[in-house]
C-alpha cells in the first residue's frame, strides 16, 4: 500500500511521471485512430485526447491494490493506472488475448491486476459499483481507495446521486472524479445541467467538493492529493470536478457541429501536453532530450502492443457458451 | 427422515440468512429496513441478523436500489458474497441497469475475470391488493438476461435450501418471494441444507398428464390434484424451482411418460416462461404429444387492485382442473 505522500505538491519525480503517463495515454489515443483509420480496428471509438492530466495525476497516487470503475471514454484512466498496453491493443481489437479474451471490447476492458475493476458502457453506472468496492476496503480495513470516473453529463443520472449519498451516509473511501469536458454526448454544459459547477452538488450530500483546473498537473495532483488522503483516512469521499475538454467530439468521426470552430481552435491551442512539457523543462524537471527519448520509447511500447494485438487469434465460437456462468452452458 | 420444525417462509429465509452468515464471514446482508433498528424488514425476514452479525456486514440502506445493487456489485467483485434485498419486485425496475447490464454480464464482458455472486431476495405477488406496482412476477424478464439465475421456491423448506444455494452460487442470483406461498406452514428439516439451483423437483408422480409449475401456482396445483384424481385424471407435478436456468431433463422425461403438458405460472401469459418451456417440449417431443401443450398464467393486464379483477387475474385452480381435464381429452 502506497505510504501517504506528504506534500500536496508534486516532486520533480512525480511530475515526469505524470507527463510519462499523458504521453503514453496520447501516443496510445493516436496510434488506435490511426488504426481505425486505415481499416485494422473496427470499433466504436470514444477519444479522451485532451483530458490526459486528470487521471495521469491521480494515478500517480494509487497503487495496484486502489481500484478504478471507469467509462466508454474511459482507456485514458485505464493507462494512466498501469493496464498493459498488448492485452488492452488484443481486446479492442477483439482477440483473444485481450484482457476480456476478446469478449468485452473498448467499452468493457477489465484488468484487476492492476485495478481496473469495471468499464461500463452506461453513463453514471461507474459510481454505485465504485462504491461496492469502497465498501468492500471498508470491511477488509484496508487503506484501499476507490475511484470513480464519469463525465460531466452522468452529473444528471440518479446514479450520481444515489451514490453520493450512500457514499457519504457510510463514509466510503471513494473519490468521485468527474471529467467535465463541457458535453454531454452533443449538448453543451449549460444546456444541460441545472448548476454553473458540478462541484456545487456535493453541499447536497455532505461531502467536500471542489472545482479543479482538470487541465493543470499541478492543481489537479494537489486536489488528488487531498481527496485521496482523506479516503485513505477513513474520512469519506470527495467529488472532485476537473475542468478539461475532449477534442475529439463525442465519437470518432462525430462533426462537432455543436461547438463553435474558435472554440475547438482555442481548446486545442491550450493543449496541455505541450504546455506542460514546456513547463518542465523551463522549471529545470526534465530536459529536451530525455522527454523526447521518452515519447520515442513510448511510441515503441504502443507499435508493438499493436503488433501483439493485431496478430493474435480471433476468439473461438465455444466463447459464447464460456462466462456467462461460472460453468459452460452445455453445447 | 431427519427432525423437522414447522415454520413459515420468512422464518425459514430468516434460518438460511443466520446459518450462511455464520459460516462465511465474507456474507453481507443489505437492503431498505432490514436491520433491527428499522424492525429487522418489512416481513420480519432478516430480524436479528445485525444485532448478531453488526452493523458493518448487516446494513440498511437509504431508499437508493440502483445503490443498493452497485454496492452489492462492487462488494462482490472485491470478494464477498452480498444478499441485497430489493423491497419488491417492481422496485428492481429501477436498479435494472444494475442488475442486467452490470451484475448479468460482468463475468462475459470481463472474458471471466469478474465475478458477481450476488443474491437478489425480492418480495412479490397477487393476493395482498397491493395492484399495479407492487405484485409483478418478472421472472420472465431476468429468465431472458443471460448471466442471472432466477429462483422461485413454492414451500418454506425449499426457500431455506435455495436461498442458502444462491448465497453459495458463484454467479448472480435473484430469488422470488410470492404472496401465495408465504403463509403456508411447511416441514423444514432442522439439519436441511443448500438445494441444488437448475433441478427441478418431482413433488407428486403422475401417468396421465404432468404440469410444469412453480412458486405459488405450485401451491394452486397442489389444490387442483385431488379434484382432478377423482375425476380419474392422475397428475404428475413438476415443481421448477430454478426458471432460469430450468431443468429440462426433468421436464422432458416427465412429459415424455405422460404424453401431455400444462404449463402453469403466475407471470402475465403473453410472452411469458411457459411460453419458452412449451416451445421447448414441442421441438423435443412433438411425435410423443397426445395433445397440445397448453400456458397458463394471467391475462394481459397490469395487476388489478379490486379484488374481484385480483382474484380473476390469477389463475384459479378451477382454471388449473378445467385445462388439465382439457389436454387429458376428458373435457
Amino acid at each position: 500500500m502506497a505510504e501517504h505522500s506528504n506534500s500536496p505538491v508534486p516532486s520533480t519525480e512525480t511530475l515526469v511521471d505524470i507527463y510519462r503517463r499523458m504521453i503514453r495515454i496520447e501516443r496510445n489515443d493516436d496510434t488506435i485512430r490511426t488504426a481505425i483509420r486505415r481499416g485494422k480496428l473496427v470499433m466504436p471509438y470514444y477519444s479522451a485526447r485532451g483530458q490526459e492530466v486528470i487521471p495521469s495525476a491521480i494515478s500517480t497516487l494509487l497503487t495496484n491494490d486502489d481500484t478504478i470503475c471507469t467509462i466508454y471514454r474511459g482507456i485514458h484512466d485505464m493507462v494512466a493506472k498501469g493496464m498493459p498496453l498488448r492485452p488492452l491493443w488484443a481486446e479492442i481489437a477483439g482477440r483473444v488475448d485481450g484482457t476480456c479474451k476478446g469478449k468485452g471490447g473498448p467499452m468493457h476492458l477489465t484488468h484487476p491486476e492492476t485495478g481496473v475493476m469495471v468499464t461500463t458502457g452506461i453513463v453514471g453506472s461507474s459510481m454505485p459499483i465504485a462504491n461496492g468496492l469502497a465498501w468492500a476496503a471498508q470491511l477488509d480495513g484496508s487503506k484501499r481507495v476507490s475511484i470513480a470516473y464519469f463525465g460531466d453529463g452522468a452529473s444528471n443520472i440518479g446514479a450520481f446521486h444515489e451514490s453520493l449519498n450512500l457514499a457519504s451516509l457510510w463514509k466510503l473511501p471513494v473519490v468521485f472524479v468527474c471529467q467535465n469536458n463541457g458535453f454531454a454526448e452533443h449538448t453543451r454544459y449549460e444546456n444541460g445541467t441545472s448548476v454553473d459547477f458540478i462541484s456545487k452538488r456535493a453541499i447536497g450530500y455532505g461531502m467536500p467538493g471542489y472545482t479543479v483546473d482538470g487541465n493543470d498537473p499541478w492543481a489537479m495532483y494537489a486536489a488528488a492529493h487531498e481527496a485521496i488522503n482523506r479516503a485513505r483516512d477513513g474520512e469519506g469521499p470527495t467529488l472532485l470536478e476537473c475542468k478539461t475538454f475532449r477534442f475529439l467530439g463525442h465519437v470518432l468521426g462525430d462533426d462537432d457541429k455543436y461547438m463553435t470552430k474558435e472554440e475547438k481552435a482555442a481548446a486545442i491551442a491550450d493543449d496541455p501536453l505541450p504546455k506542460f512539457r514546456a513547463r518542465l523543462i523551463a522549471e529545470g524537471h526534465a530536459t529536451d532530450e530525455q522527454l523526447t527519448k521518452m515519447g520515442t520509447d513510448i511510441q515503441a511500447e504502443v507499435d508493438d502492443a499493436m503488433a501483439f494485438g493485431l496478430a493474435s487469434e480471433y476468439p473461438s465460437v465455444d466463447e459464447l457458451r464460456r462466462d456467462v456462468f461460472e460453468k459452460e452452458i452445455a453445447a | 427422515m431427519s427432525e423437522t420444525v414447522k415454520m413459515h417462509a420468512f422464518q425459514a429465509i430468516n434460518a438460511a440468512l443466520h446459518e450462511a452468515m455464520e459460516a462465511d464471514p465474507k456474507v453481507l446482508v443489505f437492503g431498505e429496513d432490514i436491520a433491527d433498528r428499522e424492525g429487522g424488514g418489512v416481513t420480519g425476514a432478516t430480524i436479528g441478523l445485525s444485532t448478531k452479525f453488526g452493523d458493518m456486514r448487516v446494513k440498511s440502506t437509504p431508499i437508493s436500489e440502483q445503490a443498493i445493487m452497485g454496492a452489492a456489485i462492487g462488494a462482490a467483485l472485491a470478494g464477498y458474497k452480498p444478499v441485497a434485498e430489493i423491497m419488491l419486485m417492481n422496485f428492481t425496475t429501477v436498479c435494472m441497469d444494475m442488475i442486467f447490464n452490470h451484475a448479468a454480464k460482468l463475468r462475459f464482458m470481463s472474458g471471466g475475470q469478474s465475478t458477481v455472486p450476488i443474491t437478489i431476495r425480492t418480495l412479490t405477488g397477487a393476493g395482498w391488493q397491493t395492484a399495479g406496482q407492487h405484485a409483478d412476477h418478472l421472472e420472465g424478464w431476468f429468465a431472458h438476461a443471460a448471466g442471472i439465475k432466477v429462483v422461485a421456491p413454492s414451500n418454506p423448506a425449499e426457500y431455506k435450501g435455495l436461498l442458502l444455494s444462491c448465497i453459495q452460487d458463484p454467479d448472480p442470483c435473484i430469488i422470488i418471494e410470492s404472496a401465495g406461498t408465504l403463509f403456508i406452514p411447511g416441514d423444514v428439516p432442522v439439519d436441511q441444507g443448500p438445494i441444488p439451483l437448475g433441478v427441478a423437483r418431482v413433488v407428486q408422480e403422475g401417468t396421465d398428464v404432468t404440469i410444469v409449475s412453480w412458486s405459488s401456482m405450485v401451491v394452486r396445483s397442489l389444490q387442483a390434484i385431488p379434484i382432478l384424481a377423482e375425476a380419474g385424471i392422475s397428475v404428475e407435478l413438476v415443481d421448477l424451482r430454478t426458471v432460469s436456468p430450468w431443468d429440462r431433463e426433468t421436464v422432458l422425461a416427465s412429459v415424455a411418460k405422460t404424453g401431455r403438458c400444462v404449463v402453469v405460472h403466475e407471470a402475465v401469459r403473453s410472452f411469458g416462461p411457459g411460453a419458452e418451456i412449451a416451445a421447448t417440449v414441442n421441438e423435443e417431443l412433438f411425435g410423443q404429444l397426445k395433445a397440445p401443450v397448453r400456458r397458463l398464467g394471467a391475462p394481459y393486464s397490469p395487476v388489478p387492485f379490486a379484488k374481484v379483477l385480483e382474484d380473476a387475474f390469477l389463475v384459479s385452480v378451477d382454471e388449473i382442473v378445467a385445462a388439465v381435464t382439457e389436454v387429458a381429452g376428458k373435457g
